[in-house]
């Protein structure tokens, strides 16, 4: 018991201050990209042409980004002639809708909070049921990271629950392959009226790297609805929790 | 001296297909027997079409003591008598085999798909489906015990935590399990198929995510094979930079399964220490990387990015500090009687099953089973920098929990002594194209056990084939077997003890 109670003492009081003070991110983190158009070289693709996930699109001035597709290599930036594209460590990346991830240069709207109803019902308490299917298991591990003492999920009311019967909604992980189209479907069956679904990671939300793939599936829309969008490959727990967060009208 | 039917080639050569000894199948089965009897391991089997339909079957026989792989190759028709009653470890690969090319092993004793997908080749179907037919997961007959008192039991595809999705069977007898079948395939993304014809610009994104907890390790296999091929030469700096990333997934990974080891028997101090300790390793590697699980870092060439001086120090600070938290942590468990009686002779893996079924990774290590890519094949930094392999001899979940502590102790060291002697050198070579009509074999030891990446390219030097084999699809009926006699409330640490990889098998 003795060697309990130093090893207490030793590992010390360790969770994030999140999110009262903001993160600080790695020096070589990748988080929401900055689009300055005007910079942009007409005629020249190069950023299209570096793209392994066809996310970018180019436009008469400039070009645009799908978060939702973009798995955050960097390629794009390291490619660019002018600097139009640099990556900020702005991790606030999540949000309501799909097309508000298609960013063009102008102001980027982060997620809303749910509408008042919503967030009376789930504001102080939200159970979720995750369902990986098709994931790698690093948006697994970075959801499930947030259960542990860095993080203290618990903390916000909110807890992955074991059953879709004791949920309020579902977070979604990964591609959602063919086989598994058909338990998600059910899952989310599962959970009484009315819920939420939240789609972690580019896999989820459009299929990411996956989008295409002959045997593939492109992410939770197609099955069930999204009222969630957190993009990144995986994002980090930063950005799932800010994400979860702003859901809730925790951060604004 | 007669020539002999097999080629001798080790890990990262790249060699002509033509020279690959096509042998007659019953040539190809003695050869197979008779270097599984010598003590070799089949670390690849697999299939593609070669010409007039016929599916080519390359072997790839690892004799980890001598550091030599053995490669040969048979072509078959629609079916071939089964190699799995003579040597059980080729039971998985045949099912993937017939489940992929639809070739038939006549008398193989358990016959199902383990992916449940169509044939690559719609036209053959091993169980004669139909190609417009609709293919459910796991709808299959299961392993079935019957009689007063045999209950059963079915888990999944969606489990209770945090995890990627697969079908457990057990049967029981009150708490004893009988039997448990384990069936997977709903993390099926076609990843195999889509590299064909590549090397694309997509290819690296796939390696890093055939398991996404392994990114590193499976990049690195991925990245050796394709500068085998294209006669890339890596400059030692990369190299060592590889190999601490590959040692951090290693340290941080372990580290989160001594921690989920404990959370199973109930222990939360481990647990709760662990769980935030991982984290620690992660966040080292997403200092180097700017991202936690090493993305967009080993490329094909050596590595995006560099340590600088700087960077050395506060690496060498935050591992320290986190390698005495997880000490300290796993400590806990090893002077606790209550939690060595839960590890100790619980889900037992004797060493001769281990062998017999061909297990990888610490899961065989844990059997006494000295066996470790980067000691037996090494490749990149390993063949200049040597790890010591940890064994341990008792097979169960102590064993499995001990030698990843004994795992993560040299990985810091190595880790250590490599940041101390950086080389100079390139970070980035210019890779080329993959030579034409050749074959390389492309081994790594992931954190799991050995990856084994083969690289077939065609006339114009594109991937005609490229087969992944992650160590969970050596594992799973490994941990199929532990369960046999066990109790059912000890499955979830049996798995945990194991801790394989859903998406790794299912591709």
């Amino acid at each position: 018991m003795i060697k309990v109670i130093s090893a207490r003492i030793k590992q010390g009081y360790r969770t994030a201050p999140f999110p009262n003070r903001e993160m600080k991110m790695p020096e070589r983190y990748l988080g929401l990209p900055l689009l300055e158009g005007g910079k942009c070289v007409p005629g020249c693709r190069k950023c299209v042409a570096a793209c392994p996930a066809s996310c970018i699109n180019k436009m008469e001035k400039g070009v645009s980004i799908d978060l939702g597709i973009c798995i955050f290599c960097g390629n794009c930036a390291k490619e660019c002639p002018a600097g139009a594209i640099t990556f900020s460590k702005n991790y606030s990346m999540a949000t309501r809708k799909r097309d508000d991830l298609i960013i063009d240069g102008g102001t980027f709207k982060p997620a809303e909070a749910l509408d008042k109803k919503m967030k009376s019902l789930f504001g102080r308490s939200l159970k979720l049921r995750v369902v990986s299917a098709g994931g790698c298991n690093a948006c697994e591990s970075d959801t499930n990271v947030l259960n542990t003492l860095a993080w203290d999920l618990g903390r916000f009311g909110i807890q992955f629950v074991a059953s879709p019967r004791h949920a309020d909604g579902l977070l979604v992980i990964g591609t959602v392959t063919p086989n598994m189209r058909l338990a998600l479907k059910k899952t989310y069956d599962a959970v009484a009226q009315p819920k939420i679904v939240i789609a972690v990671g580019a896999c989820a939300i459009s299929g990411g790297i996956y989008k295409g793939v002959p045997d593939e599936n492109n992410g939770a829309e197609p099955i069930v609805p999204v009222d969630l969008h957190i993009p990144g490959c995986p994002p980090h727990p930063a950005a799932i929790l800010d994400g979860l967060l702003r859901l809730l009208g925790r951060i604004r | 001296m007669a020539p002999t039917p097999y080629m001798n080639i080790f890990n990262g050569k790249t060699v002509q297909l033509e020279k690959v000894p096509l042998l007659d199948f019953e040539e190809f089965r003695e050869t197979l027997l008779m270097l599984i009897e010598k003590g070799g391991r089949i670390s690849s089997l697999f299939g593609m079409p070669s010409k007039n339909s016929v599916i080519r079957i390359f072997a790839i026989i690892a004799k980890d003591r001598q550091g030599i792989l053995y490669l040969f190759s048979t072509e078959v028709g629609e079916s071939y008598p089964s190699l799995t009653p003579a040597c059980e470890q080729a039971q998985w690969f045949e099912r993937e085999i017939a489940e992929q090319w639809g070739v038939k092993p006549e008398g193989h004793p358990w016959l199902k798909p383990i992916r449940f997908h169509h044939s690559y080749d719609r036209s053959r179907d091993a169980w004669g489906r139909k190609p417009d037919v609709e293919i459910l997961p796991c709808v299959t007959d299961f392993y079935q015990v019957s009689g007063k008192e045999v209950h059963e039991v079915a888990v999944g595809p969606v489990h209770a935590g945090i995890i990627e999705p697969g079908h457990f069977r057990f049967q029981c007898h009150g708490e004893t399990v009988f039997n448990l079948e384990i069936s997977l395939g709903y993390q099926h993304r076609g990843i195999e198929k889509k590299l064909v014809g590549g090397p694309a610009p997509r290819t690296i994104h796939l390696m890093e995510t055939a398991a996404g907890d392994t990114s590193i390790g499976h990049s690195i296999a991925y990245c050796e094979a394709i500068e085998s091929l294209a006669k890339c030469r890596v400059s030692l700096r990369a190299q060592t930079i590889r190999g601490i990333l590959l040692e951090l997934e290693r340290i941080a990974n372990h580290t989160g399964d001594i921690g989920a080891i404990a959370s199973d028997v109930g222990y939360l101090p481990t647990s709760s220490y662990c769980g935030r300790i991982r984290g620690d390793f992660l966040n080292i590697t997403g200092l180097i990387c700017g991202n936690r699980f090493g993305r967009n870092t080993v490329r094909p060439g050596g590595v995006s990015f560099d340590i600088d001086p700087e960077m050395k120090k506060e690496i060498l600070k935050r591992l320290d500090s986190a390698f005495n938290d997880t000490v300290n942590a796993a400590n806990l468990l090893w002077d606790n009687a209550s939690i060595l009686s839960r590890f100790e002779e619980c889900g037992t893996l004797g060493t001769e099953l281990c062998r017999k079924l061909g297990i990888v990774g610490p899961a065989a290590r844990a059997c006494g089973v000295e066996q470790d890519v980067r000691f037996d094949l090494p490749s990149g930094i390993y063949r200049f920098a040597h790890i010591p392999v940890s064994t341990y001899h008792t097979g169960d979940v102590f064993s499995r929990a001990f030698v990843r502590i004994l795992e993560i102790r040299n990985s810091v060291k190595f880790i250590r002594e490599q940041l101390e002697n950086i080389p100079d050198g390139k970070l980035l070579e210019e890779c080329g194209k993959p030579q034409a009509d050749s074959i390389t074999v492309s081994l790594a030891e992931g954190w799991r056990g050995e990856i084994c990446h083969t690289a077939v390219t065609d006339s114009e030097g594109n991937f005609a084939r490229y087969k992944i084999v992650d160590p969970s699809f050596h594992n799973w009926f490994g941990l199929a077997n532990v369960l046999k006699n066990e109790t059912i409330y000890n499955f979830p640490l049996c798995n945990k003890s194991f801790n394989l990889s859903y998406c790794g098998h299912d591709l």
